[in-house]
């Protein structure tokens, strides 16, 4: 598949993430047009079985890297067997999810293989020849278009930018031998809260700032449950000790862009917009009717939130009887 | 326990960003420079390492003349000497041509652990840190929240998407921070006359012993700058009360704009 487009899919226990969908999409797309084979690889213990659904999105050949060394991610054994595989089918094009695996495998893989990257690509292009990615910088203040020269030219593309596209069809699985290599990085353990929904992956994002006034989030919370959506904080509310940083939405934070973004009692200082202006629908809720926030927001409400959000979890109910 | 850092200067978060006439890069006149946010974090963990286990703290960066300020904010802080590698071939250059200059500049320094920010909040590129470890030849772990030395290996807590894995890595090693891991102290007072004394060596990327081959060409260019899309004015709901306004905009919501 020397023209091929390779996708690195991402597994947890045999449920795929989202933007590995994303990126089979996509890389059907650019194959669509390079008319070429679009190859997905997935790596993990026992996968197979869970490997074939892959060719429901797209994927003509399925690689299956099968071994107990890669039920866990780690960054040297993930980038040991890839690259290996990289190295031998020489693929022109390789796509993966710039999720926390995705950034941090990328990265390694990139400098191993010499390969250009554009890290967390938004869409995607060819003029001519050249390949050209578009991703923001300055946390989306600015969005630059890149060429990537050299091969393969590597895109880690943005969770929740892309479009899922099923197809009919059936993509063939392949086991590969698997050598992990040398490595030195030791997996002790996780801890993952599955019960959330993760803030980058998810539709629908209710976020909460300075105008909380206190740690109890429970009004935002509601929403979110309710929604089937994420919680979010402003660098304000994190700063306070309201929320763990892992909920900060920003420039230095997490950028996000699901469907809806509810801002509610944040005021839209430039770092916080930087990491939520790509939202598709971005709708605020805040007693300042000069904040800036609402120059960003399709919807606005000025008003005591306390009072709004009560009446819009009431109103949401009413949807879902 | 000998740490690096590596820092970059960028400009503060609160800037407005504009672009320049050529389309391609920024307009940086009038911008406050900072070290880069998740780089203080690195820093700050150096400075604990240093108090901890002894040591010292070198910092690294790669950027213009002025760079060396974002150095001494660092050594007022605390670390002890700096190396600048200031070049204006370097403009051009790519995440893999800059990690390569700086894995040449810390071959020149014994060092057991390298710290440096998960990103640049400037270019938000996710790579230089991962980068220069494959250079160097040694391990990373990415999004460090909490990290724990016991004799030759360091165990980190890193973020991953709903939580945080545990890994464990033989040193030398090369980690990123993640918020959460530390709060950046200020520098003090003695600290910042203390800087003044510290060595800062400025070098070229020739002083390196590095010639253009050994660097490659730059593999990503950019060909154009954008402002982010316009968004359409937004509407003000308005309404009689909190409850008719509040009706209203899960009204929309649902009917018009079909996201919940």
């Amino acid at each position: 598949m020397s023209q091929g487009v390779l996708t690195i899919s991402e597994q947890l226990e045999g449920n795929f993430r989202k933007v590995t969908y994303e990126a089979l999409s996509e890389g059907r797309r650019i194959t669509d047009h390079l008319d070429c084979d679009l190859v997905a690889m997935v790596l993990g213990s026992e996968i197979e079985d869970v490997a074939k659904e892959l060719g429901h999105y797209g994927a003509d050949r399925i690689i299956v890297a099968d071994n107990p060394q890669l039920y866990n991610y780690t960054t040297d054994a993930y980038t040991n067997v890839i690259a290996d595989f990289i190295t031998k089918e020489t693929p022109n094009v390789v796509i993966l999810g710039a999720s926390t695996q995705g950034k941090d495998l990328s990265a390694r893989l990139a400098a191993r293989l010499n390969a250009p990257l554009a890290m967390d690509s938004l869409a995607v292009r060819f003029d001519e020849d050249n390949l050209i990615a578009t991703r923001p910088m300055h946390g989306g203040k600015v969005m630059a278009d890149v060429v990537l020269e050299g091969k393969p030219k590597m895109l880690a593309i943005r969770p929740n930018a892309m479009p899922i596209i099923k197809v009919e069809g059936t993509g063939s699985v392949e086991k590969m031998d698997v050598d992990i290599g040398t490595t030195s990085l030791k997996f002790i353990e996780k801890h993952l809260d599955t019960s959330k929904v993760e803030l980058t992956e998810a539709d629908i994002v209710i976020s909460g700032g300075r105008g909380m006034g206190c740690p109890d989030f429970s009004l935002i919370e509601e929403l979110a449950q309710l929604v089937e959506g994420a919680v979010g904080a402003s660098r304000s509310a994190v700063d306070e000790g309201w929320r763990s940083s892992s909920d900060q939405v920003g420039q230095t934070g997490k950028v996000v862009s699901p469907n809806l973004y509810v801002a509610c009692g944040i005021s839209g200082a430039i770092q916080h917009l930087a990491g939520m202006s790509s939202s598709k629908i971005i709708v605020a809720i805040n007693q300042d009717a000069d904040a800036p926030i609402f120059s960003r927001a399709d919807y606005g409400i000025e008003g005591d939130l306390f009072e709004i959000l009560p009446l819009i979890i009431e109103e949401v109910r009413k949807l879902n009887k | 326990m000998e740490s690096i850092v590596l820092l970059k200067q960028v400009p503060a978060t609160e800037s407005l960003v504009r672009i320049a006439a050529d389309g391609i890069s920024l307009n940086k006149d009038d911008v406050k420079w900072i070290i880069n946010p998740y780089d203080e974090f690195a820093v700050e963990e150096a400075l604990r390492i240093k108090e901890a286990h002894g040591g010292s703290v070198t910092i690294v960066s790669l950027g213009p003349e002025k760079a060396v300020e974002a150095i001494r904010t660092a050594l007022a802080m605390g670390a002890d000497k700096g190396v600048l590698i200031n070049d204006s071939a370097a403009e051009r250059y790519d995440s893999l041509n800059i990690a390569r200059i700086l894995a040449a500049a810390i071959k020149e320094v014994p060092f057991d652990l390298i710290i440096a920010g998960q990103r640049a909040v400037d270019n938000d590129n996710f790579q230089v840190g991962a980068a220069t470890a494959e250079f160097l030849s040694i391990p990373h772990i990415s999004m460090v929240i909490k990290q724990e030395i016991i004799d030759s290996k360091i165990r980190c807590h890193k973020t991953v998407e709903g939580g945080t894995v545990e890994i464990e890595a033989p040193i030398p090693v090369l980690f990123t921070t993640q918020r959460g891991l530390n709060e950046p102290r200020y520098a003090s007072l003695p600290g910042i006359m203390k800087a003044k004394k510290k060595p800062i060596d400025i070098k070229t990327i020739a002083d390196l012993g590095l010639d253009a081959d050994q660097i490659g060409k730059p593999l990503t260019r950019i060909i154009a700058l954008k402002p982010p899309p316009e968004r359409k004015a937004g509407i003000m709901i308005e309404g009689e009360s909190a409850q008719t306004k509040a009706a209203e905009l899960v009204r929309i919501l649902h009917e018009e704009e079909k996201v919940i």
